[in-house]
């Protein structure tokens, strides 16, 4: 099953593109590559060679090696399970209360007159620079980081949230109407499914702003985490660790981004259409 | 089906009857004081200047403007075709037509409704797959489906090029004498109202300015001299030179 709806969109895409383009886009695929691997290949030979100092900048492969290391001793997967969750937890919390707020905002006059003004002075806030009064409030401990991260979402997916309602074709509205749909009905219909690509736009934008959030408040006093891990490691000198972080850290953001931009080709094939003409 | 059938037979009582229909947007008066009756079955076009107020009468008719004053009552069931096709552009044509569809066999009459516009087989397309001539027929399948007494129609072939338009007429010609619905058509186009309707109303300052009765058989063409003399009388009435 899973695999003819698999294959259905792969077809139709195959059938929509002329065929030499496309292999013109994969040749050119793989001249992006260049530059990337030559860069990485110049940086372990500058490390491998002395001129780069180990403790200023280790090798990729020394880095690697460390990550290797960690994973089999089952270290990274510990501090990345931490991580996960203060990041999940964050999320759903501020993406939650952001879904709410924003759908109250952008339906209801009354919600929009009573929450927008707060929300947009709020925004002006750069959410970051919270941590010292966040440490008052809450402390130095979990709920510190779970925080931050629950900022960081809930502005993106705020205001996605509202303008996706907001900017609905009324006329849409008005013909689901002639179509006897009720307001729950049209809420459902037109409504939700409207919004839909600007949910996903303002999901994108908050997991960037949660590893974001995560990173700046796994600096503060924990004790597990990728963070922690970071910082541990500066303390004794491991700079591949320290590097190493940094690219979980990254692969964390790529491979996030890269799981919603299939479940959103997926929730919204009917765009598909749109981009073709 | 049964119903409007019998409803068809019993013409006595019209499909819509408004009175005193009145609309303005700030100090500007749109709307002075319509009446309006179309009986069972009965085509009526109306036709009016840009900014005549067609299609604030018939949005107020379809039941869309909460602001007016005055009574409408429509006897039955009416559906809505507006100049764009406004359909749902995440809903497939299948779901767009069953769009707020109840009761038995929605299945066979989404599909009995898209069969009958030509359009059958796309009912897996997406709104964006289809031409303008196409998605404005799945419009038209939509309303039909509802087996409305009455269909309003806002322009529905306004945004379409020349020929796209002339096949919708014919198409609506046609439906119209499977399904015998009463219809009220907003139009400018003076041509097509003369094609499609029985009677044709001119909607000026507000008001109805005359009740014309379109006099032609059925099969009626453009060619047809009692036609050609129906058009200039309309489009002297509308204030366009013919000469």
């Amino acid at each position: 099953m899973s695999r003819t709806t698999l294959a259905e969109p792969l077809t139709e895409v195959a059938a929509a593109a002329p065929v030499v383009p496309r292999r013109q886009r994969s040749a050119r695929r793989w001249r992006r590559l260049v530059s990337p691997v030559v860069l990485v290949l110049g940086w372990e030979l500058a490390a491998r060679t002395g001129l780069l100092a180990p403790e200023k900048l280790p090798a990729p492969s020394d880095v690697l090696a460390a990550g290797w290391r960690l994973a089999r001793d089952g270290t990274l997967a510990i501090h990345l399970l931490d991580s996960l969750t203060r990041a999940g937890a964050g999320l759903l919390i501020g993406g939650l209360l952001a879904l709410v707020l924003g759908t109250a905002a952008g339906l209801l006059r009354l919600g929009d007159d009573l929450v927008d003004p707060p929300v947009q002075m709020a925004r002006m806030l750069p959410h970051l620079g919270l941590v010292p009064l966040l440490i008052i409030w809450v402390g130095i401990g979990e709920p510190l980081k779970i925080s931050l991260v629950a900022l960081g979402a809930f502005f993106p997916i705020y205001f996605n949230t509202y303008a996706g309602i907001r900017d609905i074709d009324e006329r849409l509205v008005e013909a689901a109407r002639t179509c006897g749909l009720g307001q729950a009905a049209r809420l459902r219909h037109v409504v939700l499914p409207g919004a839909l690509p600007a949910l996903f736009l303002g999901l994108r934008l908050a997991i960037g702003a949660a590893w974001l959030s995560l990173v700046v408040g796994e600096q503060v006093n924990a004790q597990t985490g990728i963070g922690f891990l970071m910082m541990e490691a500066r303390e004794f000198s491991q700079t591949e660790v320290v590097v190493l972080g940094l690219l979980v850290y990254a692969l964390l953001g790529l491979i996030s981004d890269l799981a919603l931009r299939v479940l959103e080709r997926r929730m919204l094939t009917w765009r598909r259409g749109l981009r073709a003409t | 089906m049964a119903s409007r059938t019998a409803g068809h037979l019993n013409g006595a009582t019209p499909v819509l009857t408004a009175h005193e229909v009145r609309r303005a947007f700030g100090p500007t008066v749109v709307l002075a004081g319509v009446d309006l009756t179309i009986s069972r079955g009965e085509v009526v076009a109306l036709l009016g200047g840009s900014g005549s107020g067609k299609s604030t009468l018939l949005r107020i008719l379809a039941g869309l403007d909460g602001e007016a004053s005055g009574e409408t009552v429509v006897h039955g069931t009416a559906a809505v075709v507006f100049q764009e096709h406004r359909l749902l552009p995440w809903k497939r044509m299948a779901d767009n037509v069953g769009l707020g569809l109840s009761g038995t066999d929605t299945a066979g009459r989404i599909h009995r409704a898209l069969a009958e516009v030509g359009l059958a087989e796309r009912h897996r397309a997406w709104p964006a797959e289809l031409s303008g001539g196409q998605a404005q027929r799945v419009a038209v399948a939509r309303a039909l489906v509802r087996e409305p007494d009455l269909l309003l129609l806002d322009e529905p072939f306004g945004a379409l090029d020349a020929l796209t338009r002339l096949r919708m007429q014919v198409l609506l010609r046609r439906l119209r004498a499977e399904h015998g619905f009463a219809a009220l058509l907003v139009t400018h186009d003076v041509e097509e109202a003369l094609l499609l309707a029985d009677r044709i109303l001119l909607l000026d300052a507000g008001r109805i300015a005359a009740d014309l009765p379109v006099d032609l058989s059925p099969t009626r063409t453009p060619d047809d001299p009692a036609f050609g003399a129906l058009r200039r009388h309309l489009l002297d009435r509308l204030g366009v030179p013919t000469t």
